[in-house]
C-alpha cells in the first residue's frame, strides 16, 4: 500500500539551514547535508531544500549544495526557490535534485510550469502554492506571501496540474508558523479536485495534526520544518503513532 | 567494473551516487565495448519509453543489451525497456522480459504513482537480507504486468511486477538509488550475484 510521506523542510540561506517563523526573524539550525542525512536515517520519506538566498552568490553555494546532498542522502529530495526558468530547473537536475518546486515564477509565468514538465517530466515539477484566506476565498499569494497576486487556490492548482504539475505542495499562510493545525477541509477538497498528490505545508504543531491532515485532510504527504527542527516532534515517534493510528506509513 | 549504460537521459547520476555510497567502481558509457567487458551492467534512467528505446537505437546499443551475458539490472524505465512492449507510444521494446508495459488506469487513482509502496513475493538473491512488505521508492505512471518471471509484487490498484528476473537479466520498477537501506542492500546484492 502506498505510504503517506513524511517531509522534513530545510529553508537554506548561503548554503546554511534556517527556518522561518511567518518567514521572518530567520534563525540558524545546522548544516544542510548533516541535518538531511539525519532525517533520512530517522525515516524522513524526503526532504525539501529551499533556497531563501537573496544574492546571486548564494544561488551558486545552493547549486553545489544540491550537488553535496545529492552524494550523500538516500532518499529523494526536492530543491526550490527562486527557480525561474527552464535552465534553473535543468542546472539543479544536473546537480542531482529529483524534483524542484516553482512558486512566484510560475504565478507570473504559467508556461513555466508547462516548459519545465514537457522538458523534464511532470515528476519533476513541484508546483508551491502560498494562499491566504481573503473574505472566505482563498487568495495566491507569492514572494513568501507578502504580494497577493489575482489567482484563487483551487483554479490555479487545477490549472497548475492541467499544465504538467506532478504534485502541489500547498502551504496557508494563515496557519504557517501557528502551530495550530492544517486548514483540513480545504485540503480535502483540493486533493479530491485533483489527480495528482497533494502536499501538507504548514501550521503542524502536534502529531493529531499530522494525523488529521492525512486522514481528514485527504493530503499524501505532510511537510514540516520547525517541529522537527528543533526535536519538538522526532520523526520516529510521530511515524510510529501515525502506524498506530491505522494510516499507511513506512517505518 | 560496473557500466552505468549512457543513452542521455535523466537520472544517471542518482544511480552513480548510490553506486559511489557503496563504494563501488563504475563507469558511465556507450560505448559498446566498455558494457560488454564490465563484470556488472545497470540500465537506468527516467523519460518517456519511445524517445529512451531510439536513444538505445542511436548509439547502437539495443543488440549489444540483447547479448549480454553478465548480471544486467534496469531500474524504472530501464526495466521497461527489458520488457516486449510498453504502452507508452505503442513502444516495441527490448523483449527479454515477456511482459508488456501498461500504464495506471483506474478511476480516482492518482498517476504518477510517486512515493513508498510495499513489496511481496520477494524471490531470487536479489532480495537477499530484504523482508516481505519493506518499502521502496516510486516514481512512475506505466508499470510491468505480471508474470512467471516476476520476483517481487507491488500494489497500485492492482497488483504489478515491482521487480523482474529472467537469467542474467533483472530489473526493478522502483528506485533502489532512492530507497534508503533497503535499495542499498538491493544494490548490495546485485553487485554480489
Amino acid at each position: 500500500m502506498l505510504a503517506k510521506r513524511i517531509i522534513p523542510c530545510l529553508d537554506i540561506k548561503d548554503g546554511q539551514t534556517v527556518k522561518g517563523i511567518h518567514f521572518l526573524g530567520l534563525r540558524e539550525v545546522g548544516d544542510p547535508v548533516e541535518l538531511g542525512r539525519h532525517y533520512a536515517q530517522q525515516g524522513a520519506d524526503e526532504l525539501v531544500y529551499l533556497d531563501i538566498s537573496a544574492t546571486f552568490e548564494g544561488r551558486r553555494t545552493f547549486t553545489e549544495l544540491v550537488t553535496r546532498i545529492a552524494e550523500n542522502i538516500n532518499i529523494p529530495f526536492t530543491v526550490g526557490g527562486g527557480i525561474a526558468s527552464v535552465d534553473d530547473a535543468g542546472r539543479l537536475l544536473g546537480a542531482g535534485a529529483d524534483k524542484v518546486t516553482v512558486n512566484s515564477a510560475a504565478v507570473r509565468n504559467p508556461q513555466l510550469i508547462s516548459d519545465i514538465a514537457s522538458k523534464y517530466g511532470n515528476q519533476f515539477v513541484v508546483v508551491a502554492i502560498d494562499a491566504k484566506q481573503v473574505d472566505g476565498q482563498w487568495r495566491v499569494t507569492t514572494h513568501g506571501g507578502r504580494k497577493f497576486s489575482e489567482r484563487e487556490l483551487f483554479s490555479w492548482a487545477h490549472e497548475a496540474q492541467e499544465r504538467g504539475a506532478g504534485e502541489i505542495l500547498f502551504t496557508s499562510m494563515d496557519h504557517d508558523g501557528t502551530k495550530n493545525g492544517y486548514p483540513c477541509e480545504t485540503f480535502a477538497r483540493l486533493s479530491d479536485l485533483l489527480s495528482i498528490p497533494v502536499i501538507a505545508s504548514g501550521g503542524a504543531g502536534t502529531i493529531q495534526h499530522i494525523a488529521d491532515v492525512l486522514t481528514l485532510g485527504k493530503a499524501d504527504a505532510a511537510l514540516a520544518a520547525s517541529i522537527f527542527h528543533y526535536g519538538e516532534i522526532p520523526i520516529p515517534t510521530l511515524k510510529q503513532a501515525l502506524y498506530q493510528a491505522n494510516i499507511p506509513i513506512r517505518l | 567494473m560496473i557500466a552505468v549504460i549512457d543513452y542521455d537521459t535523466g537520472n544517471l547520476r542518482s544511480v552513480a551516487n548510490a553506486l559511489g555510497r557503496l563504494g563501488a567502481e563504475y563507469t558511465i558509457t556507450s560505448s559498446p565495448a566498455e558494457i560488454r567487458s564490465a563484470d556488472r551492467v545497470l540500465l537506468p534512467g527516467v523519460g518517456e519509453a519511445s524517445s529512451a528505446m531510439a536513444k538505445l537505437r542511436e548509439r547502437g546499443l539495443i543488440e549489444v543489451i540483447r547479448s549480454l551475458t553478465q548480471p544486467v539490472l534496469g531500474i524504472c524505465i530501464g526495466v521497461q525497456l527489458l520488457c516486449r512492449h510498453s504502452e507508452e507510444n505503442d513502444t516495441e521494446c527490448l523483449g527479454i522480459f515477456d511482459n508488456e508495459v501498461r500504464k495506471f488506469d483506474l478511476p480516482g487513482l492518482k498517476v504518477p504513482h510517486m512515493g513508498w509502496n510495499s513489496l511481496t513475493h520477494l524471490r531470487t538473491p536479489l532480495f537477499d537480507g530484504i523482508e516481505e512488505g519493506a518499502y521502496v521508492y516510486y516514481v512512475h505512471s506505466f508499470a510491468p504486468t505480471l508474470n512467471d518471471d516476476t520476483i517481487a509484487i507491488t500494489e497500485y490498484g492492482y497488483p504489478f511486477s515491482a521487480a523482474i528476473a529472467k537469467d542474467n537479466f533483472f530489473g526493478t520498477q522502483f528506485h533502489p538509488e532512492k530507497s534508503a537501506s533497503v535499495g542499498e542492500r538491493l544494490l548490495q546484492n546485485f553487485l554480489k550475484l
